[in-house]
């Protein structure tokens, strides 16, 4: 573990919807060690996702900051944030979020683009981290033409292609079944191992918790309990093979 | 790895490249290709209009200079005021106002529900890293590219009806003095006007897709 790569102290968020005033973040206050595989865990409306945005430099806090790497991301400026979440952020969706008319290789490729190489480098790279991934023989497919899992593994490879320091990973389980959904934690705790990259995922699959080294509960925008692996009780049993818990 | 530490201030990100745009651009005209399609008809329709207008009265005007007695009632059976030099009437001229600008509105409305449609892949690109002017380029370019081509069609359509109505109507007198010249620089108008219209019309839904914010971007549910 060691250092400190996120830093977030006395973060509130307030959203006004019409006359009503909506807490979504209550001062959160928390720190992430580079190369954890961090979980925050919640129900819908915890606040999961808010603090996330905070962390990808996509929203800003109402109250308190928010540190990567030791710099506050409210100094930055608008570029200079779209080159931080271009070089240090990859994010996962839910719903994957690929291009529907690009195959595999150019939804991976585009976000390498984004970060100034060549076409040629970046479809070099795509081809690379896709064959990571699995996917070495799906690269010219459609998102369309592959299953669910299979989108989110080109999500992830175009989350990983510019090696970034944290990725950033909403339900990235949400939309997929048993199987794949560990498939696709047993490919993210992987790429941690071997890429040294943090990954934070907002959850609410149990599955998550086995490959994570915290574990951050999340209830009405506070945080509830923050648990280290060791600390975590789990029981893990099978149904027809499938895991459950 | 690299680390925001090791450097001394965070850069700027670097405006991408139009080529990048064209490819964004393109993946999603190919995705509402139909759309797109009707979007482009309206265009077509309204340009071909224009030219067919301007074309008509260039040629009309060059038979009344050739002043020849048999033309000289052709032209009059066909209503042409020959005195008057072959303008074309103010009804006529109204008219084309009013397609022109529901050709506009036909392809901003196409461009603001495109928008709407794709505010997810707004957000996903900003997360990757677009800024605002990259996500201006990507639906200029789109809109444009639908306008332009459009315009295009629409010209060399105008000018094939307006030759043929005219050949059918003067007979072998309309090549006898077709002012080329002329008929291309009513061409030139027409792509002018045509791009003008699609270049205006996508301005601000370029701008309403830049404007998105990411996390509203993304919250939306498919």
């Amino acid at each position: 573990m060691g250092d400190t790569i996120v830093s977030a102290s006395g973060v509130t968020k307030t959203y006004t919807m019409g006359e009503e005033q909506v807490h979504a973040l209550r001062g959160v206050t928390l720190e992430i060690a580079r190369g954890e595989y961090v979980s925050i865990m919640g129900p819908s409306g915890s606040g999961k996702s808010t603090f996330f945005n905070m962390v990808g430099g996509l929203d800003t806090p109402t109250e308190g900051e928010v540190f990567v790497e030791g710099r506050r991301l409210a100094d930055l400026d608008s570029s200079q944030l779209a080159w931080f979440r271009c070089h240090n952020i990859g994010f996962i969706f839910q719903s994957f979020n690929l291009i529907g008319t690009m195959t595999a290789l150019e939804n991976v490729a585009i976000a390498r683009l984004f970060a100034g190489v060549s076409p040629e480098q970046a479809r070099e790279d795509a081809a690379r981290v896709l064959e990571r991934v699995g996917l070495g023989h799906r690269l010219d497919h459609l998102p369309s033409q592959v299953s669910g899992g299979q989108q989110q593994r080109i999500a992830i490879a175009r989350a990983l292609v510019n090696e970034p320091l944290i990725v950033l990973a909403d339900e990235p389980t949400g939309n997929l079944d048993l199987k794949t959904g560990e498939e696709i934690i047993n490919l993210l705790n992987e790429m941690k191992q071997n890429l040294g990259v943090t990954v934070i995922t907002a959850t609410h699959d149990m599955k998550m918790l086995s490959c994570s080294d915290t574990v951050v509960r999340l209830r009405s925008g506070a945080i509830e309990s923050v648990q280290a692996k060791d600390e975590i009780e789990i029981t893990v049993g099978t149904i027809d093979g499938e895991t459950v818990m | 790895m690299k680390g925001l530490a090791q450097l001394e201030e965070i850069p700027h990100q670097t405006a991408l490249s139009w080529r990048i745009a064209l490819t964004v651009s393109m993946a999603g005209l190919r995705r509402r290709f139909f759309r797109s399609l009707i979007t482009m008809v309206g265009v077509v329709l309204a340009i071909a209009f224009l030219a067919y207008m301007l074309v008509t009265e260039s040629i009309t005007r060059s038979l009344i200079a050739l002043d020849h007695d048999e033309l000289n009632i052709l032209l009059q059976k066909f209503g042409v005021d020959i005195f008057s030099g072959g303008e074309t009437d103010q009804m006529t001229i109204m008219l084309l106002g009013l397609t022109l600008m529901t050709c506009t509105v036909g392809i901003l409305n196409s461009m603001l529900m495109a928008v709407t449609e794709r505010v997810r892949e707004i957000g996903t690109l900003k997360c990757l890293g677009a800024r605002d002017r990259f996500i201006v380029k990507t639906y200029f370019i789109e809109s444009s590219l639908q306008g332009v081509c459009g315009a295009v069609i629409g010209l060399v359509l105008g000018l094939i009806v307006a030759v043929a109505v005219s050949c059918r109507n003067y007979g072998g007198y309309v090549f006898s003095t077709l002012p080329v010249v002329s008929i291309l620089g009513d061409l030139v108008i027409s792509l002018f006007i045509g791009s003008l219209i699609a270049v205006f019309s996508s301005i601000m839904p370029a701008y309403a897709a830049a404007r998105k914010q990411p996390v509203e971007a993304l919250r939306v549910q498919e």
